[in-house]
Order: structure tokens, then sequence, then C-alpha cells
């Protein structure tokens, strides 16, 4: 335990629960078995896993058990080895358990369903190759059957067929070139439902191109037209209304979402992380998506065991209020004036007890923010010590003996042990641990010594919580959000649209504002009209 | 002491005659003024009608010349050896009053207390 818990009754319960919290996050992530964490119990020794890449299909959940909820004693080992890596000795063992628990066969589960997600995912780049294909080949085709099927009755044509071939080779290639940069990527996401506007536009590409295929038969193949000239033109006419097909596509897939229209406001549900953006007119799940890329750009990451104490404290006030069932079969129409009476009894009790929550609070929060900076300062004081002991190595240093001189990692091994008990300390006052492994520190310690930054730089990355996307791909559940809306997903927001983006422990509400008109009036002021007088009041002595 | 434009300007005066002190290389009289047809009226402490710009006395060394002479401060300065002082610059009242070949100057003031004084000697005897 640590010495700085000051055995307040609900500091003690969160840090707890919070506790708790990471036990299921490192079970899920490493795979252990149960025994290891029993051997290395007795020893208090930490075991240094390699970082295994978890993939998508292992997420972590920091799922949060209900406090009070009686929390298996397990939990001491495990921490132990896992977080007192600043204060015990290290001893590095093999992993090679290959038991399989309750998570594993959850996490399998998952990874079928991905697979099934892959497909998805690739089926618009199919659909798009095809029809592009089909539109690159057709004018060719035009072109070419002509001189296959009836070569000797065609009629050349000279200068002007020559500068049409030239035109529909450069506008085939240009239209190549399009239409792999606009359909052709690797989608960037995975969306609920087709996106409207590209199915509007793969239908019209496909009809332009049917109905010139119908005029082709009928006009040309039919009556073996010899007017090859005819011909070159009805083929460079296709290839123009493609190019202006795939400008409307342009417009509509990539331009429209330019212009900001609307202002949207993000509420995180857990902790009341609020931010606003502007966007364009875009369908529901669209903008759904732009807003996740917000997201992970600008929310700071969420931590579930910073909200564990107003659940507590809510808990707590629940507990003191018993709801009785009036309506019970059995009571009589005159016990219900007493069990109303009772009941009214609790509640001014609870209320009574409420009077005193806030007191609580307020004292826990002065407390907590005071050892929060009293820990901050030693964690700065330890950083820029550590700091000191290190120098880049200059022109008169060659001389010095080869033991001394160490490469960047080695320098960060160095010198992160004389730090480590005070972040580790710090992290753990201001429930961040879970977030950071040792790795991570020394890679990032080993990145600001080659990139000669100050200990405040490297303190940064650990004094505020920074974007989800800076921790580990564990943390992003980018695979777990769900859009939960009442009107269509494709169709357009407007003006009061509200929907909810769910992930596994909390949401994001979105609420949609239109940006007003704006009218801007004009005034003209004449430069010579700035004329100024010079109001002084001075005093002279004479 | 508000003046109408195209009228003359009437005011009870007193007559002050400075010494002026040398001291070192200056002819200095001891006092201090302010306002001026270029200065701000309004941040004038001393005058009653603010849009007032004449020259007025802000300051007065104790034992100075001046003091000596019996200016008080919140005078206001209508002439100095003849020269008007109602409608000067401010740049204009120090060169009058500190001419280098003039030891004396003779200014006529004007303060409320000598309008005050002036009426009620008026008023206090019965008009022939």
């Amino acid at each position: 335990m640590d010495t700085e818990s000051t055995h307040s009754g609900y500091s003690y319960h969160s840090s707890r629960s919070g506790r708790s919290n990471r036990h299921g996050d490192r079970n899920r992530e490493r795979h252990k078995a149960s025994s290891s964490k029993d051997s290395s119990r007795s020893e208090r020794s930490v075991v240094i896993n390699p970082p295994d890449t978890p993939s998508q299909d292992s997420p972590v959940h920091n799922g949060e058990p209900l406090p009070g909820e009686p929390t298996p004693a397990l939990d001491h080992g495990d921490e132990a080895q896992d977080d007192n890596w600043g204060e015990t000795t290290t001893a590095v063992t093999g992993t090679s358990e290959l038991s399989i628990s309750q998570e594993e066969v959850v996490g399998l589960g998952k990874e079928i369903q991905d697979r099934t997600q892959g497909f998805r995912r690739y089926l618009p780049l199919a659909v798009g190759s095809c029809v592009g294909l089909l539109v690159l080949a057709t004018p060719l085709v035009f072109l070419l059957l002509p001189a296959v099927m009836w070569p000797d009755r065609l009629q050349t044509c000279g200068a002007a067929c020559e500068g049409l071939f030239l035109s529909i080779s450069f506008k085939l290639l240009i239209l190549l070139v399009a239409v792999w940069a606009l359909f052709l990527r690797p989608g960037r996401a995975c969306l609920p439902r087709v996106c409207v506007y590209r199915a509007f536009l793969t239908t019209l590409t496909l009809l332009l191109t049917m109905s010139y295929w119908l005029f082709y038969g009928v006009r040309i193949l039919d009556a073996e037209d010899e007017d090859y000239h005819g011909i070159v033109q009805f083929a460079v006419s296709l290839v123009d209304s493609q190019l202006f097909v795939h400008y409307l596509a342009v417009v509509l897939l990539e331009l429209r979402h330019l212009q900001p229209c609307y202002s949207v406001c993000v509420i995180r549900s857990t902790d009341g992380e609020t931010r606003h953006y502007n966007i364009g007119q875009l369908s529901i799940q669209k903008a759904a998506l732009s807003i996740l890329e917000y997201y992970y750009r600008d929310f700071p990451l969420h931590n579930p065991s910073l909200l564990s104490a107003s659940k507590h404290r809510a808990a707590k006030h629940l507990a003191g209020l018993k709801v009785y069932n009036v309506d019970a079969p059995g009571n009589t129409a005159g016990a219900q004036p007493s069990n109303g009476n009772q009941s009214r009894a609790m509640v001014t009790a609870a209320a009574k007890r409420k009077d005193s929550a806030h007191n609580e609070l307020y004292y826990e929060e002065a407390d907590y923010e005071r050892r929060v900076r009293k820990r901050r300062a030693r964690l700065v004081v330890a950083v820029e010590e550590a700091f000191t002991h290190v120098r880049r190595m200059k022109k008169e240093d060659e001389r010095a003996t080869p033991s001394d001189i160490m490469d960047v990692r080695e320098a960060a091994l160095a010198i992160f042990p004389s730090m480590a008990r005070a972040l580790q300390k710090y992290l753990r006052t201001t429930r961040r641990q879970h977030c950071h492994s040792m790795e991570s520190i020394q890679k990032h310690l080993a990145f600001c010594l080659v990139n000669n930054m100050s200990p405040k730089a490297f303190l940064e990355a650990y004094l505020a919580p920074g974007p989800t996307l800076q921790y580990g791909p564990e943390r992003w559940m980018a695979d777990q959000w769900t859009l939960v809306s009442e009107a269509s997903v494709t169709s357009g927001i407007k003006e009061g649209t509200e929907f909810l983006l769910r992930c596994l422990d909390f949401n994001l509400a979105v609420t949609i504002k239109g940006i007003p008109y704006i009218r801007l009036t004009e005034e003209y002021i004449d430069p010579k009209s700035h004329k100024f007088l010079l109001l002084l009041q001075s005093e002279t002595s004479v | 002491m508000s003046f109408v434009p195209g009228q003359p300007v009437t005011a009870v005066v007193q007559r002050i005659e400075i010494q002026k002190l040398r001291q070192g290389n200056n002819l200095i009289l001891g006092f201090s003024i302010g306002g001026g047809i270029d200065q701000d009226p309004g941040q004038n402490p001393f005058s009653e009608d603010k849009t007032d710009k004449g020259i007025y006395v802000t300051r007065i060394t104790p034992g100075g010349p001046a003091d000596v002479a019996g200016l008080m401060m919140g005078d206001k300065i209508m002439q100095v050896n003849g020269w008007d002082m109602t409608m000067v610059t401010h740049d204009k009242a120090r060169k009058r009053l500190t001419k280098k070949n003039e030891d004396v100057v003779r200014l006529l003031v004007t303060r409320k207390s000598l309008e005050e004084a002036v009426k009620q000697s008026m008023g206090g005897f019965p008009r022939p």
C-alpha cells in the first residue's frame, strides 16, 4: 500500500476499484495464466513481459464493477507484479503458458466477426474497380469493333481522327487517374450503410454507359456504319460525358463536405468533455465518422478510474434511501399511510446525510489537489536531477573511456531508475498508471534525449492526459463504435439532429446546430478623415 | 468668467507686480501656469467654466517671488506687462512671462473671490 493514502473512505475504495480495473485489463492483454501470478505474488518480483501487440480482436475493456462488490483477493498479486516496477527488483522470466482463459474465448469470437468485416471492407473497392474497368474499356471497344468487324468498308479519316485519337487517349488517362483517386482508394472506415451518393453515381455511370452501348449497338453495329470519323466522335462524346460525371462525383463526394454549414457539439457522457466543430453537409454516418476522427485527435484519453469517486458517492446516497413498494399484494389501505411516513422519514434522513456529503467532497478534493501537487513537485525535481546526469557527447569527450560512452537506449536505461519511483507515484495518484508501461516511458525518454529536450518537455506527456491516439492501440477501441440514431443514418444532417456514438463504457452525445446566416455590411472610411487633436494639459513653471 | 464671442470681456482684476529672482543663469518667477488655446480646457481644475482656455496659475512655490507678491493658486492671468493672455497659446504665455530682458512682470489677475468681494461691497451700500 502507498504510504501516501490518507485512508479517507472514498480514496481507499476508489483506488481499490481502480485496481480491479487494471486486473481485468492486464489479464486480457497479456493472456497470462494464473500460475505465474501465484509464484510472483510471494516473492514480490516483477515479471517483465515483452510488449505484445494486441490486435483489434482483443480489445481492452476497462469494465467497471460496481463499487461495493467484493473484488477478488488475487488483485493484490496482479498489481504487485505490474505496477511496482519503480520499487522492486526486476527479474525476466519467460511466458510460455498457453492456457486459454475465458477472455480469450470471447476474443476468438470477435476475431471471427472481424474476418467477415474484412469482406465488407473490400466490397466497395471491388465494385469500384469493376465499374472503372467498364468505363475505361467501353470507348476503346467502340473504336476497335468497326476496325475488326468491317475493316474494308471503313472510310479512313485523316488528321481530324488522329487529333481525336490523341484526345481520347489523354482523356482516358486522366479518367483512369481520377477514378483511382476518388473511388479506388482504401476506405478509412466501415460505415453501417452504403453511401447514397456513391450508389447514385455508380448507377448514373452504368446508365450512361448502357445507353451509349444501346445507341452504339443499334445505330452503328446493326447499321454497319462506314463513317469512322462519326464513330470516333461518338466515342469521344462518351469519354467527355464520363468526365463530367466524374466532376459531379468530385462535387458531391468531396466538395460538399468542405464548406462548413453546421456546428456540432460533442459531449462525452462519463466526464462531460465537450468540444465543438464545424462540418459541412454530410450524411449522418459520414458526420459520425468525421466526428470520431476529431474525437481521436482532441479528446483526452477516457479514464474510468477517475469516475469511481462520484459513482461511490452516488451509491452511498442510494444506500441511504430504501424504497418500499406500497402496492405489494397483501398491504391493506390502512398500512399505506404508515409506509408513506416511513419512506418520508427515510428521505429526510437521507437529506440530512446529504448535508455532510458536500463537506466531505470539498475536503476530499482539496486533499487530493494537495497530494497531486506535492507528488508533482517531487517528480519535477527528480526528473530535472536525472537529466543533469547525462549529457550529449562533444568532440573533446572522445578521449573518455569507452565504458562511459553509451548509446541513447543505454543512457535512458541509466537515468530511468532515479526518476522511476517519483513518476510511478505521481501516475498512481492521478490514476493514470495503467496508460503508461515501463517500456513506453523508456522509449519516450530515449526520444527526448535524442532530440535534446528539456526535462519539462519530457514530463509533459505524463502530467496531462493526451489524445487517445497517443497511447497504445489497445486503448483505441476503434472497432467498438455503434451509431445510435433515430433518423436514418444515410439521411443528411439538419439543424437539430441528435445522435449517439456508443463505445463500450461511454457515449458521445452529438447535437447539431446550423451556423447562422451572417449578414455583413460595409462602411467606407476616407483615409483623409483620420484627423486628430492633441489635447494636453501641460504645466510650465516660470 | 466665460466670454461671449464678440462682446468685450469684463472682469475684476488685481494688479500684481513680481520681481524676478535670479537663480544661476535663469530669472524665475516662482509659479507654474497651465492652460492656453491649444490645451484641453476640460482638464483645468481651477476654471469655473470648463471651456475657458485662459492661462491659470497652477502652482506657487512657497516663499518665491510670486508668493511674496501675493499671487494665489487658481488665479487667471489676464495681462502680462500689457500683453493680453486670454487668447494665447501655452507656449506664447510662457515666453511672455520669461523674457530675459525684463526684471519685473506686472500681471493683471482675476479670481472668483475678487468678484465676490466687489459684489458684496457694492451690494452693501444702497445705490444713490
